[in-house]
């Protein structure tokens, strides 16, 4: 079952500037994504800095009122909603952020914190808070007797399972995760990841996990999409698009990331993207990518490729049929 | 042949009024010649302090409270230890001898100067050379590490820079005097994977044209396997191991290094369901554990002797290693 399909979910920012602030274009910050998450997996949101990833991620729970488009979750369209109409699907659809030491109230116990969704949505006497909130910091792994303390008291991990505490006190299903464990360290890392997976597969959640690491991408998440300036450029399965991707974007990125294997040193060709990620208030005309792309031809500097089906898969390449991209190796095992 | 250059029981201590925090307490490596060391380490180890403390630039609250770093000369000499040299001394070495490169260009390059001026002012104080030598020398600089058009961008500010093309000219900067050491702080950590993987070819192809040993310090094992002829890995102000990339990242001696290699996802590698991760956390900062220091999150902590005894450093294969698993203990 599909519980989220965005179409055509388009987030402009307007350029000011000049006399009186006159508008002087558009930011294409996400420009016509459709993706689409099933019921109790998680999609891989992946690409380069400034390409939309976390715009997207905040289009979908709503941060942001999207300028077209439209985010259908559990068959309502969220895209249009006002925010009296949106409260029950707060709820619902819930955001963990990167940084666990700015995005948790310094003046506030970790009760508070866990407990204002819930005060928010009103649900439950001071009691029932209680003892929710003793039960949400078991779950994530946390002493229960902890609620009275202040956020300083904890480490890097210990606040990032208060936040994800926080995410779930409104028993939400869908759980857009931006870049939620990049700001950890490795050990810690590990522990996060793994209550994350332990937390889905005891109630079913959904996650839509932004991140710009593909390793720990390819780790977690059952599908993968693809954003370059804005727009889809693949999605698949997380086995189909590292074994064997479609878009050669995909393939320097994968090829770009380096292995912790040192056996691997040399092996792996590596594709030497050139130049940087184009501006998304001026997108190169024809394929986005053309510019910093091996394979470009003619056609890809003036033809702009549609997201199209190839396989069971999407790609948004004129040439994906004939390409023969290299994926990563999938033989070695860890020692 | 003698390494590059050598740390002996360095010691760099925070004197804050809750406390001391001994950020970096006893650590010992060496760089060889010519090749790259990665310092590898969670966030707190030190790795950062032990770079800054090799040329001296730490700051109050932070103070260098014993050691020895030994910089050997080319040919046969006595080292130089700079930690007793002259501040004149040292002004010579940096940039010279040794230059470094951090993780925010932003933050080391001057907003109101040109990058050209930059690398124009650092040469000529190192070297007697006339204004529009030096000039030539920064746009040839710019042009190597990749910048193009280079005879006018080197008139231009960092803030018109992007954040690659930064760290290119932070690395064009350092290298502008040829140093026989370059230090690389996090070097490519706030960069994307594809701008990481240009800087980090750009600093090997650097590295054979000019023959310099580089010091990479990183929190990432992927850019250290990728990089690295030898590997140190830190933990609470120690090196616990050091010794070939290839040996210490695949077959690790020591019990934090292997935990932190089994908690790294391998690409390609599918299926492991579960990431083996290091118990526990970091201890804080004012209270170092007796003993190992490691021996509260170690898996084969052994009661009565890792709690007690500080490790000594021994070899074990090409590796040396801090741990009581390996090599006669004394107490």
């Amino acid at each position: 079952m599909t519980l989220l399909e965005t179409r055509g979910l388009t987030m402009h920012f307007p350029l000011h500037g000049g006399f009186l602030g006159r508008n002087r274009g558009f930011v294409k910050a996400v420009d016509g994504v459709d993706l689409s998450i099933k019921a109790g997996r998680t999609l891989g949101l992946v690409g380069e800095s400034g390409c939309g990833k976390t715009t997207l991620g905040r289009c979908i729970v709503r941060a942001y009122e999207p300028t077209s488009g439209s985010i259908m979750f559990d068959g309502v369209d969220l895209a249009p909603l006002s925010e009296k109409q949106l409260k029950p699907y707060r709820a619902q659809v819930r955001l963990i952020f990167q940084d666990p030491h700015s995005s948790l109230d310094p003046r506030k116990t970790l009760r508070d914190i866990i407990a204002e969704p819930l005060r928010v949505q009103e649900s439950g006497s001071r009691d029932e808070i209680d003892d929710k909130v003793a039960a949400l910091l078991r779950r994530v792994g946390l002493r229960a007797e902890y609620a009275h303390r202040y956020p300083h008291a904890f480490s890097g991990g210990e606040r990032q399972r208060v936040v994800i505490a926080r995410a779930l006190a409104t028993e939400p299903r869908l759980v857009v995760a931006d870049e939620a464990v990049s700001a950890l360290d490795v050990s810690v890392r590990a522990q996060i990841l793994n209550l994350l997976r332990d937390l889905q597969e005891e109630s079913g959640l959904t996650y839509l996990f932004v991140s710009h690491d593909l390793g720990i991408v390819e780790h977690v998440a059952d599908d993968v999409a693809v954003m370059y300036v804005g727009k889809l450029v693949e999605s698949a399965s997380t086995e189909e698009l590292y074994s064997k991707p479609l878009h050669p974007y995909t393939e320097a990125l994968l090829s770009a990331v380096p292995d912790p294997d040192p056996a691997s040193r040399g092996q792996r060709e590596r594709i030497k993207l050139l130049g940087e990620i184009a501006d998304p208030s001026k997108v190169p005309a024809g394929c986005p990518f053309h510019p910093r792309c091996g394979y470009a031809e003619a056609r890809c500097a003036t033809e702009v490729p549609q997201l199209r089906e190839i396989g069971g898969r999407k790609v948004a390449c004129h040439l994906a049929e004939q390409l023969d991209l290299k994926g990563v190796l999938t033989a070695t095992t860890a020692p | 042949m003698q390494p590059l250059l050598e740390v002996r029981s360095l010691r760099t201590h925070f004197e804050l009024g809750d406390g001391v925090v001994k950020a970096v307490d006893g650590v010992s490596l060496s760089v060889p010649r010519g090749r790259t060391l990665a310092v590898v380490g969670e966030s707190g180890c030190g790795k950062s302090v032990t770079a800054r403390s090799i040329l001296r630039l730490v700051e109050k609250p932070a103070r260098i409270v014993g050691g020895e770093i030994l910089l050997h000369p080319d040919s046969d000499g006595e080292p130089l230890d700079l930690l007793a040299a002259k501040d004149k001394r040292l002004r010579q070495v940096r940039w010279a001898d040794i230059a470094m490169v951090f993780q925010e260009p932003m933050a080391s390059l001057s907003l109101v100067h040109t990058i050209g001026d930059q690398i124009i002012e650092a040469v000529r104080l190192h070297e007697n050379v006339g204004k529009q030598a030096a000039r030539e020398r920064a746009i040839e600089m710019l042009g190597r590490v990749g910048i193009p058009d280079p005879q006018r961008r080197v008139d231009s500010y960092p803030f018109q820079f992007s954040g690659g093309m930064r760290q290119r000219a932070m690395i064009a900067m350092a290298l502008s005097c040829r140093p026989r050491l370059l230090i690389a702080d996090e070097p490519t950590t706030a960069l994307d994977v594809t701008t990481q993987a240009q800087i980090l070819d750009l600093l090997q192809d650097l590295q054979q044209e000019f023959g310099m040993a580089i010091m990479l310090i990183t929190h990432d094992l992927g850019v250290a396997a990728q990089v690295a002829d030898e590997v140190a890995v830190m933990y609470l102000g120690e090196v616990v191991e050091q010794g070939p990339a290839s040996a210490v990242l695949s077959h690790p001696k020591h019990p934090y290094t292997q935990a932190l290699v089994r908690s790294v996802p391998r690409l390609g590698a599918r299926g492991q369901d579960r990431l083996v991760a290091v118990r526990g956390t970091v201890p804080p900062p004012y209270e170092r554990p007796t003993g190992c220091r490691f021996h509260p999150r170690c898996d084969a902590f052994m009661a009565g002797k890792c709690d007690v005894t500080v490790p000594t450093r021994v070899r074990s294969d090409e590796i040396d290693v801090a741990c009581l698993l390996y090599g006669e203990e004394k107490s």
